[in-house]
């Protein structure tokens, strides 16, 4: 295996990574080199930088400091340092969740002007959630069309305001918490992580972690359990629905992935980060006849959009956008010199990127005020202008088009078509039809063993393991053994430029099972369901299931498991915290979560949290072994709810 | 002959070093599963502080070592040709008399196994582990200094 080989298996990664080597310009791999070795403290999490009388550090090998000055040990300096990196995980998502709850606020009270209530449906059945009553216009009881209108306005106006309540809530229950299983709640309540308001948790959470307040370190994981539940059942959950409601919900949608889908001939617009309401505009924008002619008159074929990341997943579920590529190839979009403009909102922009950028002709242009770099242009997004906004960043990129050296242009001939656009209403309407929509002929192919149970393979890249081949190599054995995978974020993106979320997929890699159903229903064999915040999809689809009867009273009880097999974001600490508080067995690839510093925290991690709350972690370096753990965990779950044996063995 | 060398101007007292010594002298070599090997792996090296600099301290393998002419079991021998002194496990009784005569500190006590362990210059690898764990350079591998008569080979810069 050749170095570049080494660092990934997508061939359209290797090739423009060979053209970086050539060009001398540093990308993650080489910043991961000079970082090596890491520091041993750091990864075992015995390095507490909490308080001025540090920094401290736990010697592992047993001889030196056992406590840090305040008399911290290695469980409580772990412990608290994993629920810091919670509560900024559950933070990120739930502030993605407020500015679109915020959106929708101020398109209910006609500021919004670019938006518009774009899934009815989902607005009425969201505001029922809330106690809302949806059949009673403000004023009079008979609607004229211009009245319905009203409605509908209004309906989102005291909806939005619910919504940001959810927020700012001091007391109660968050209301998504109502969709779980009964028998969930009520474990939640019994151990008093039901979360109450998605500000307070993480708020909380921090003040537990300061110096001198929480030592215990079962209960700093407990409270950082109801932090990640704020998030799971909170604050993504509103991103993922509100989103539905003035995006429009996304139906299955052909699209393409991979450095491929940027065109030579074009002006190359790359979105990249995690909030769509302003690249929804970028891609209204993209089509406007009055800049695509500009761009004719500049010598270019068009406009081409293309994304990275959350906002290429949002853009993708909603408008078949082409995915340009995910997490680690951020930078190479633009080393193949043909990227015109990166317009990039929030999270998980690489700082390194203005440093590419200045590579190359390439425009890197910020949006959002929480994100800026230093001497980067800034044209800021506000909902209230936010086509405007669209419309003069693509601008920019028309205008850099002639400053491109064609000579340097080098755009990789990969690219994959995939199947997206998959959400727990669609799963229903796919397998019961429009007008019996119904999970049952899912639950059923689990009952029968056709179906050997559902897995959830999400997260992100890590350059400490070869890109993709984790995410890959785990979902080909898992769909071999006749489990439906189910995907979102960067694992979604890997996936796919594998090949792996086209129907065509299920007759290469699928077991024979998850074959049949893929072919009687035409769906892959691998269900793309957006960006990461949208994990929030599963957790629903998952308590439908139950709903539906016949796989137990509890999410735990589902023959079900996840993973993030390239994980390296906080979010991603959040994300797990929520499922496995939620009852979901959780392997954890890259390096493990940093505990294994203190033995305690590890144990109760991996061992003590399944009789809990009847889930619990797992780390694991080695994609096979991943899956036949899951495999495991499936087979359990099946065994409890003293299902039939599979069909096909 | 390559000998360790200190800039100790660059010593941040990270113990990075520290780290990367016991897990280079441990079973598995890997740092997970280092510290949860049964017998415990210790660092061969040592980070001491003293007024605001930071020293890295292990063995400098004295040309005239005092730990080889204290061995009662004649465990330690020093060999000229590797420029080193070398330790023969299986003859220690663990009596610690190189712990105390060693006018550095460099030899450590491990009293769990009973042997004093000192730096063996990581003697299957091209290099010390601890160079390459130094984020900073401050520890350096290269062919030895001519040193003035009386001084010992390994000296710490004390800049």
């Amino acid at each position: 295996m050749s170095d570049i080989e080494k660092k990934s298996i997508d061939l359209a990664t290797q090739e423009v990574l060979k053209k970086a080597k050539d060009e001398n310009i540093k990308t993650a791999w080489d910043r991961l080199e000079s970082q090596e070795p890491q520091c041993g403290f750091g990864q075992l999490g015995l390095c507490c930088t909490i308080c001025n009388m540090g920094p401290c550090r736990i010697d592992p090998f047993g001889e030196g400091a056992q406590v840090g000055v305040c008399g911290a040990n290695a469980d409580t300096i772990a412990a608290r340092n994993l629920a810091r990196k919670i509560a900024v995980g559950a933070s990120a998502h739930s502030d993605h969740g407020r500015d679109v709850a915020y959106t929708l606020s101020l398109l209910s009270e006609g500021h919004a002007h670019d938006y518009e209530i774009l899934d009815i449906e989902k607005l009425k059945n969201l505001a029922q959630e809330f106690g809302i009553d949806t059949n009673k216009p403000a004023g009079s009881g008979l609607a004229s069309d211009s009245q319905s209108h009203k409605v509908k306005e209004q309906i989102a106006k005291e909806l939005s305001k619910k919504l940001l309540e959810e927020f700012g809530k001091q007391e109660g229950e968050l209301v998504f918490t109502k969709r779980a299983p009964k028998k969930r709640q009520a474990i939640w309540k019994k151990l008093g992580i039901t979360p109450r308001g998605i500000d307070r948790e993480v708020v909380e959470l921090l003040h537990t972690t300061t110096m001198g307040v929480d030592n215990d370190y079962k209960n700093i994981i407990n409270n950082g359990m109801r932090c990640a539940l704020s998030d799971g059942w909170g604050g993504s959950m509103v991103a993922t629905d509100v989103q539905d409601i003035i995006l429009g919900a996304p139906e299955p949608i052909r699209g393409k992935v991979n450095l491929g889908v940027l065109k030579e001939n074009c002006v190359n617009i790359v979105v990249h980060g995690h909030e769509p309401i302003l690249s929804e505009m970028a891609v209204k924008a993209s089509q406007d006849p009055e800049l695509i002619k500009l761009a004719k008159a500049k010598g270019a074929e068009g406009i081409n959009l293309a994304g990275i990341c959350c906002t290429a997943n949002e853009v993708l579920m909603r408008h078949g956008v082409p995915v340009a590529g995910n997490f680690l190839q951020q930078e190479l979009a633009i080393i193949t010199g043909a990227v015109e403009v990166m317009m990039v909102d929030v999270q998980c922009i690489m700082p390194a990127l203005q440093e590419v950028a200045a590579c190359f002709h390439t425009k890197l242009i910020t949006t959002n005020p929480k994100a800026r770099f230093p001497g980067v242009t800034h044209i800021e997004f506000e909902s209230e202008k936010a086509y405007e906004v669209a419309k003069q960043i693509i601008k920019v990129g028309i205008e850099n088009f002639s400053n491109r050296n064609k000579e340097r242009v080098n755009i990789p001939k990969y690219e994959m078509d995939l199947v997206a656009g998959f959400t727990k209403e669609i799963v229903f309407q796919i397998l019961g039809g429009k007008y019996r929509a119904t999970y049952k002929p899912l639950n059923e192919a689990i009952i029968s063993g056709r179906l050997r149970g559902l897995a959830g393979v999400v997260g992100c890249n890590n350059p400490k393991q070869t890109h993709d081949y984790f995410h890959t190599t785990l979902v080909k054995e898992l769909i071999k053994n006749d489990i439906l995978v189910l995907q979102t974020g960067c694992s979604a993106i890997a996936c796919a430029k594998q090949g792996l979320l086209i129907p065509e997929a299920a007759k290469v890699y699928a077991g024979k099972g998850l074959q049949e159903i893929c072919e009687a229903v035409g769906i892959p064999p691998v269900l793309h369901l957006g960006s990461c915040v949208d994990n929030s999809r599963i957790l629903t689809a998952a308590s439908y299931i139950i709903e539906e009867g016949g796989l137990g009273q509890d999410l735990s009880d589902i023959p079900a498991a996840g993973c993030a097999p390239e994980w390296m974001s906080e979010k991603a600490i959040t994300i797990g915290f929520y499922f496995v508080a939620s009852g979901v067995y959780t392997i954890f690839g890259a390096s493990p979560f940093a505990t294994l510093g203190s033995k305690n925290l590890t144990d109760y991690l991996t061992k003590d949290l399944e009789g809990i709350v009847g889930g619990r972690f797992e780390f694991c370096d080695d994609p096979i072994k991943m899956a036949q753990l899951m495999i495991e965990h499936i087979d359990k779950k099946r065994k409890a709810l003293n299902l039939r044996p599979r069909m096909y063995q | 002959m390559k000998q360790l060398y200190y800039d100790v101007k660059k010593c941040l007292g990270c113990k990075s070093c520290e780290i990367a010594c016991a897990v280079a002298h441990s079973i598995s070599n890997e740092l997970f599963k280092t510290i949860k090997e049964e017998i415990l792996s210790l660092p061969r090296k040592k980070i001491i502080s003293s007024k605001d600099k930071n020293y890295p301290v292990s063995c400098r393998h004295c040309k005239d070592p005092k730990c080889v002419d204290a061995c009662m079991a004649a465990a330690l021998v020093y060999a000229q040709e590797k420029g080193m002194v070398l330790h023969d496990e299986s003859r220690c009784v663990g009596c610690w008399m190189c712990v105390m005569v060693c006018p550095y500190g460099a030899i450590r006590p491990n009293i769990k196994t009973k042997i004093p362990i000192r730096c063996d210059k990581c003697k299957d690898k091209d290099e010390p582990s601890c160079v390459k764990a130094c984020l900073t350079g401050a520890i350096i591998w290269q062919e030895e200094l001519a040193s003035p008569v009386g001084t010992v080979p390994a000296r710490a810069n004390t800049g």
